[in-house]
């Protein structure tokens, strides 16, 4: 537990620094240009860093795999987050779709089989 | 600055929890699914809802758990955390044009709760200029207890939900899709999401571990704004 809430602290700072500090000190002063381009598009570079490799990467070494539900169902997920910016309603969407695909998955396999 | 009477105080709350009611709702099911994810990675309802109400921020949790899981160490997770975060100082680069001559204790509570949706709901607001610190802290703090509520209550339900079910293992991914397209704002988002993502998958499939995404999220953007300056410099009215 206590190195879990050692864990907990760094996490808590690191999180909480870059939330303060400009809020603290922007007030007086401003960034350059440049960063403020870069820190702009630093969220879709990261989330679409950690999204797609988890959407078409299968397995440990890992390898391309597009058959994975993963990415089947990731297609009408954008759509519906595209059309109605609802963030818990994309959530509750993604698992439904991702629920049923697992089922249609296992059925599809064994009547193959 | 003079204490609000009680009158004032309740109109304050109101307007707060009128504006913050929608990321609440979407904060129950992901807040679920992360406990659910958490106590399946074998963390314990109290220390999840630490993590809650020390860290408070939800993509970053789902890694850290995710990287607890498969056993990476302390320091990893903290850079990683520090790394997926560091959007916040964008955010809160905005929101201090608007907060010019407030209280600095306030401003201090204020940033604990910036996380991509209380921003989304304060930003415009405080834009068209009727909105004020106090109601944004509404609004942040009552997103918080329901993400420390709903992580604790997966985190308790968890051990009754089946491996696999109610596509549990996908919150996460779909909480991504959907963040992701609030980032798709101009072509040249669109641009580095798809150099970062392509980049990501190339380098995942040649080195092991997860340092992939910060090699591969800071060279995309980098490249973006190299694209954005060049095509500014060329056409300058259109930014």
């Amino acid at each position: 537990m206590a190195d879990y809430l050692l864990l907990l602290l760094g996490m808590g700072l690191a999180t909480y620094v870059p939330r303060w500090l400009p809020l603290h000190y922007l007030s007086r002063r401003s960034l350059p240009e440049w960063f403020i381009q870069w820190l702009d598009l630093i969220p879709a570079a990261i989330l679409s860093a950690l999204l797609l490799p988890a959407l078409i990467l299968d397995g440990d070494p890992k390898h391309l795999d597009l058959l994975r539900p993963e990415l089947w169902v990731a297609l009408p997920t954008f759509a519906f987050a595209w059309w109605t910016r609802s963030l818990g309603g994309t959530v509750v969407v993604g698992m439904l779709l991702f629920w049923l695909a697992g089922k249609v998955d296992t059925q599809w396999f064994a009547w193959m089989g | 600055m003079t204490l609000p009477s009680s009158a004032a105080r309740s109109t304050i709350l109101k307007e707060g929890l009128n504006a913050g009611w929608p990321i609440c709702l979407g904060y129950l099911p992901i807040g679920m699914a992360f406990g659910v994810l958490a106590q399946k990675a074998g963390l314990t309802p109290l220390q999840i809802g630490l993590m809650s109400i020390m860290v408070f921020a939800g993509s970053a949790q789902f890694i850290a758990v995710s990287m607890l899981a498969g056993g990476a160490s302390a320091p990893a997770i903290i850079a990683t955390t520090f790394v997926v975060n560091l959007r916040h100082v964008l955010m809160s680069s905005a929101l201090a044009v608007y907060l010019r001559a407030a209280h600095r204790g306030l401003l201090a509570l204020y940033a604990y709760g910036v996380t991509d949706e209380s921003f989304a709901v304060n930003l415009p607001r405080f834009n068209a200029r009727n909105w004020s610190l106090s109601r944004a802290l509404v609004v942040n703090h009552a997103a918080n207890l329901t993400w420390f509520i709903s992580t604790v209550a997966g985190g308790i339900g968890g051990r009754f939900i089946p491996e696999g079910a109610l596509g549990i293992d996908y919150a996460l991914i779909a909480m991504f899709i959907c963040l992701l397209i609030y980032q798709i704002r101009k072509l040249i988002h669109l641009l580095t999401a798809a150099i970062a993502g392509l980049t990501a998958v190339g380098l995942a499939l040649m080195i092991p571990g997860n340092t992939y995404i910060v090699i591969a999220s800071i060279a995309a953007a980098t490249v973006g704004v190299i694209i954005q300056r060049k095509v500014m410099r060329s056409n300058p009215n259109n930014g």
